[in-house]
């Protein structure tokens, strides 16, 4: 009794003990806790705020708006335009083979596609979106938007594709944008076009990248673990770029491409007042609107490998033995020099030979001019009287004056990817060849021939700056820039330097010989009644004659004929437009290319176009 | 004398044994009290968790006033006669076990589930109050503590459960059963080298365990070694929830503004994982609050059963506080970082039925153990 009432205590006892034991270690596992909770929730809490919010807040680009451009009368000439793509988040997706079957239910999906979205999916970042289909119609639009919840990871994207309304006018003035590619990546500020897709690849798109980019703006937004944007918290809107409008002239544009025609060549027309170009041509052109998004390889190969090579702007690119048509600059090079004069006269028999050489640098008229002076030799074209002049003068004279009208270089137009030409020099010649300048070259030089090369555009410049009497402006085909929201749009400074030499007279002898040249010289079959032009034609070899052959178009393959080239101005009094044309194996000067400046010139200064236009419009 | 003395000890008990109300309805007021509190902070908890959806709040409430229901019928019947169903009990539950592996529902890639018609219910959640009921009934036929053959048959009869719940596969639940057991043993008095030797078989069973444990189980315990190795799979939960932890700092996001749970980056928010949201959202403090309520239950259950009348009531109503123990401290310390994965919800707080009505049941008898005592404290 006595024991099993002990044994009871103690039995008590134990338990009771454990009890408290177990007490002990309960308070001591939640004391271990609570250490956890005070190291993850007090010494921690700066950590794993910053991984929540990381969580939860993701900062967006919000790409800006690319500036329009406008022609000199607002026609729109690059435009913006929505386009809807469906990309794919990889990562996001639990089976690719099954979601892309289903949605090719929903949407057409092509096989290349398929070969686009295959290709872009193995360049991918993780969790960079690769699109599958572009370009997404209104109705397929909405069918995926109606079963757009089936689809986790699948997302409509929209996006702003640039488009050129007026294509081929335009595709070698504007250029183009495309998609940013890796130099260009090494190039730009990453934080300014994050969320840009676009940048200009040629043309005015290129050269005003700066203004027509803008400023990209961020969102910060709210997403929830699978992605999706709960909320805008935060936003800095983009600013748009700026909107160009042009000197160019749309209709004189188009005008002068169909005075090209099917012909190679090029057409630049400038403003001398301003140096605006008034329409900048090279014929063939090309779709620029295929390379917004992408060219496809067959495309870009039918292209490339066209005979008349549609890619190469002719215009600032296309470097020219300019021919005849510098005459009138080294005549005033003679005149301003002193080395000639208005009455001195060359005698011409149809060639000419340097003192103790029997080599014959020939004229082109064969029987010769007879005596001609300076004027007479501008009027005819007269190369025996310029090779005397050019000889006398000598080449380093030579080309510096020329290069004061900014021939050998790039004339700094707003166009990107010009090329410089080349003016030679004895300076030249040592480095590039190694070689001493002979005298025979220097007359080569003097009626625009041998390694002397000039762009359309840079002859174009020259003339306006006879037509100033002196006054080099530099070309600019951007009037004004308009920042969204501002009221005025700001006009682009001018940049421009007066050629050294030459009298006002002497310029005014120069300018009434090129009025002669068209006329009664070798371009009065584009006289006009209706306003005085002034004029030079030119002629520049592809082939070189032998000394005793004779140039004969008929026997000579297309690719052999001579470049037909024609400079002017117009009207002679009050110079409103300066144009250059060249015409590829278009034979001579005064009857190819003349007639092309003639309409360009009658559509600029008597609005021809705008009146067939109408009258066209008034019929239908 | 002994007779006399248990009659006048009766007496004495109806006499001075009437300590209020909540004594005659067999209740403990201050468990009762802390449960409700604790239940009520729950569904706070969770109109957060759900996305404030009314419809789940409601549905907890239905199974918590079912298990307060299970809670109060048990608290009714005396242990005593507890004690003469627990072998039964133990063996309808093991028998159920071994139905549910050859028939039982597939849910969650595991059969747990046993379909009878009228309700469909998990064998295995008995089994959390039938090994403690089975070992105490056991145990307490003779003086404590035990000697080495019945706590080797106690340790045989919690394994056998233990391991056909750890086959269908439920890691969680078995992790419970057997704590079950080893609390008994523990309350019992199970001298300091036995616990040790015990602990040593565990270590050296262990391997075996390992290679046993199912793939997804194996990667867990990987994870919770190393959850940055795969920061999107298997270590995502227990980072995303130590982020949410974390972040709530001392005083939390507020109620309801907790971004790791409503953006959902936190998985499983309402149910194994719901202690991160009080985390986020109520901080330090909230979490402190809670714990107390934790403990209180826990020390309370623990005074109970020291002051229990008998030994089943001791072993029982002690084995099963330290259970409920059990499933806080393996619910923090995995939610926490502490502890690998495993499937044990926050008690009373977590969605999800079964597991409450257990617990509530479980404290219906230590509130039995309590009340229905003859002699007075």
């Amino acid at each position: 009794m006595e024991s099993r009432l002990e044994d009871r205590k103690r039995e008590v006892r134990l338990v009771a003990t454990r009890a408290l034991i177990a007490a002990l270690l309960v308070i001591s596992a939640l004391a271990a806790v609570i250490v956890r909770l005070v190291h993850l929730q007090i010494d921690q809490h700066e950590h794993f705020s910053v991984l929540s919010q990381d969580n939860r807040v993701k900062v967006q680009p919000l790409p800006p708006a690319r500036g329009l451009i406008y022609d000199a009368a607002g026609v729109l000439l690059a435009d913006n335009h929505p386009s809807f793509s469906l990309e794919i988040t990889i990562e996001k997706v639990a089976d690719l083979e099954e979601t892309l079957a289903d949605l090719a239910r929903l949407i057409r999906i092509e096989p290349q596609d398929l070969a686009r979205f295959e290709r872009q999916k193995r360049r991918r970042m993780r969790f960079q979106p690769v699109p599958i289909r572009l370009n997404l119609t209104e109705s397929e639009l909405a069918r995926f938007a109606v079963d757009a919840h089936r689809f986790v990871g699948v997302e409509v994207r929209a996006e702003l594709i640039r488009t050129y309304p007026r294509g081929e006018q335009t595709a070698h003035v504007l250029g183009y944008v495309g998609r940013i590619n890796e130099q260009e990546l090494a190039r730009i500020d990453r934080g300014n076009y994050a969320g840009t897709q676009f940048i200009g690849k040629s043309g005015v798109e290129k050269a005003h990248e700066a203004l027509l980019h803008g400023q990209v703006g961020y969102q910060q937004v709210e997403v929830n673990a699978r992605g999706r944007v709960i909320r805008t918290l935060e936003s800095r809107p983009p600013v748009s770029g700026q909107d160009l409008y042009l000197y160019l002239d749309i209709a004189l544009q188009q005008a002068a491409q169909e005075a090209l025609g099917d012909e190679r060549g090029a057409v630049v027309a400038i403003d001398p007042r301003n140096g605006g170009v008034l329409a900048l041509v090279s014929n063939p052109s090309f779709d620029p609107n295929l390379f917004v998004e992408g060219i496809s390889q067959a495309n870009y190969q039918a292209l490339l490998s066209s005979p008349d090579k549609p890619l190469y702007n002719r215009a600032v690119r296309g470097q020219y033995p300019p021919g005849s048509t510098i005459k009138p600059f080294v005549g005033l090079a003679g005149l301003a020099s002193g080395i000639t004069t208005e009455r001195r006269t060359t005698f011409c028999p149809g060639h000419f030979s340097l003192p103790g050489h029997s080599h014959r640098f020939r004229c082109w008229k064969r029987g010769g001019h007879g005596a001609q002076n300076l004027e007479q030799g501008i009027v005819q074209s007269c190369d025996v009287y310029f090779y005397d002049l050019a000889n006398r003068m000598g080449i380093d004279r030579l080309s510096a004056f020329l290069s004061d009208f900014g021939f050998g270089q790039v004339t700094g137009i707003d166009v990107a990817g010009e090329l410089g030409g080349l003016m030679p020099t004895r300076e030249w010649k040592r480095r590039t060849r190694n070689q001493p300048w002979y005298p025979g070259e220097t007359l080569i030089v003097g009626i625009g021939q041998g390694s002397y090369l000039a762009t359309p555009l840079q002859l174009a410049v020259a003339t306006a700056a006879v037509a100033n009497h002196g006054q080099v402006i530099q070309p600019r085909v951007v009037r004004a820039a308009q920042a969204p929201g501002d009221a005025l749009a700001r006009a682009q400074p001018l940049v421009s330097h007066r050629i050294a030499l030459g009298e006002e007279w002497q310029w005014q002898r120069i300018v009434d010989a090129m009025a002669k040249v068209v006329e009664g010289g070798t371009a009065r079959r584009i006289r006009t009644p209706e306003y005085r032009i002034a004029g030079k034609t030119g002629t520049s070899q592809v082939f070189s004659l032998g000394q005793n052959q004779t140039y004969n178009a008929a026997r000579l393959p297309k690719h052999l004929h001579d470049h037909a080239l024609f400079v002017a101005f117009a009207p002679v009094d009050d110079p409103r437009i300066a144009i250059a044309v060249i015409i590829e194996h278009g034979g001579g000067g005064g009857a190819a290319a003349a007639p092309v400046a003639r309409r360009i010139m009658d559509a600029y200064l008597l609005g021809s176009t705008l009146a067939k236009e109408d009258e066209e419009g008034a019929g239908g | 004398m002994a007779r006399t003395n248990h009659r006048a000890l009766s007496e004495l008990a109806r006499d001075h044994g009437d300590r209020g109300p909540w004594y005659r309805l067999h209740l403990d007021a201050p468990l009762l009290l802390a449960l409700l509190l604790l239940c009520a902070f729950g569904l706070v908890v969770l109109y957060g968790a759900s996305d404030q959806d009314l419809a789940t709040v409601e549905r907890q409430l239905i199974r918590l006033g079912i298990a307060s229901l299970f809670m109060i019928a048990l608290a009714q019947v005396p242990p005593a006669r507890l004690r003469v169903w627990s072998p039964v009990l133990y063996g309808v539950g093991v028998l159920m076990l071994i139905a549910v592996l050859l028939v039982g529902d597939v849910g969650k890639g595991a059969q747990r589930w046993l379909d009878l018609r009228v309700i469909r219910f998990q064998p295995s959640e008995l089994l959390k109050l039938a090994v403690p009921m089975m070992l105490a009934w056991m145990l307490s036929a003779r003086r404590l503590p035990p000697t080495l053959p019945w706590v080797v048959l106690a340790t045989v009869l919690t394994l056998i459960p233990v391991i056909l719940i750890a086959k269908q596969p439920d890691l969680g639940t078995s992790i419970l059963v057997a704590s079950a057991g080893v609390m008994v043993l523990f309350v019992a008095g199970l001298s300091w080298w036995m616990i040790l030797a015990l602990a040593v078989a565990a270590l050296a069973v262990a391997p075996l365990v390992w290679f046993g444990l199912h793939d997804y189980q194996r990667d867990r315990v990987l994870t919770f070694l190393n959850p940055e190795m795969d920061p999107l799979g298997a270590g995502y939960h227990i980072i995303q929830s130590k982020i949410a932890i974390g972040s709530g700092g001392i005083d939390g996001k507020g109620w309801l503004n907790g971004t790791q749970s409503h953006l959902e980056f936190l998985p499983e928010r309402s149910t194994d994982f719901i202690f991160a949201v009080i985390g986020e959202e109520f901080g330090f403090t909230g979490i402190l609050v809670l714990l107390a309520i934790y403990l209180f239950i826990i020390l309370r259950g623990l005074l109970i059963a020291a002051r229990a009348e008998d030994r089943f009531g001791r072993l029982l109503a002690g084995s099963l506080t330290l259970v409920f123990f059990v499933y806080v401290f393996v619910n923090t310390g995995m939610v926490t970082g502490l502890l690998p994965v495993v499937g044990v919800p926050l008690p009373l707080i977590s969605y999800g039925g079964t597991s409450m009505v257990t617990l509530m049941a479980g404290f219906g008898i230590i509130m039995a153990v309590q009340t229905h005592r003859i002699r007075p404290l």
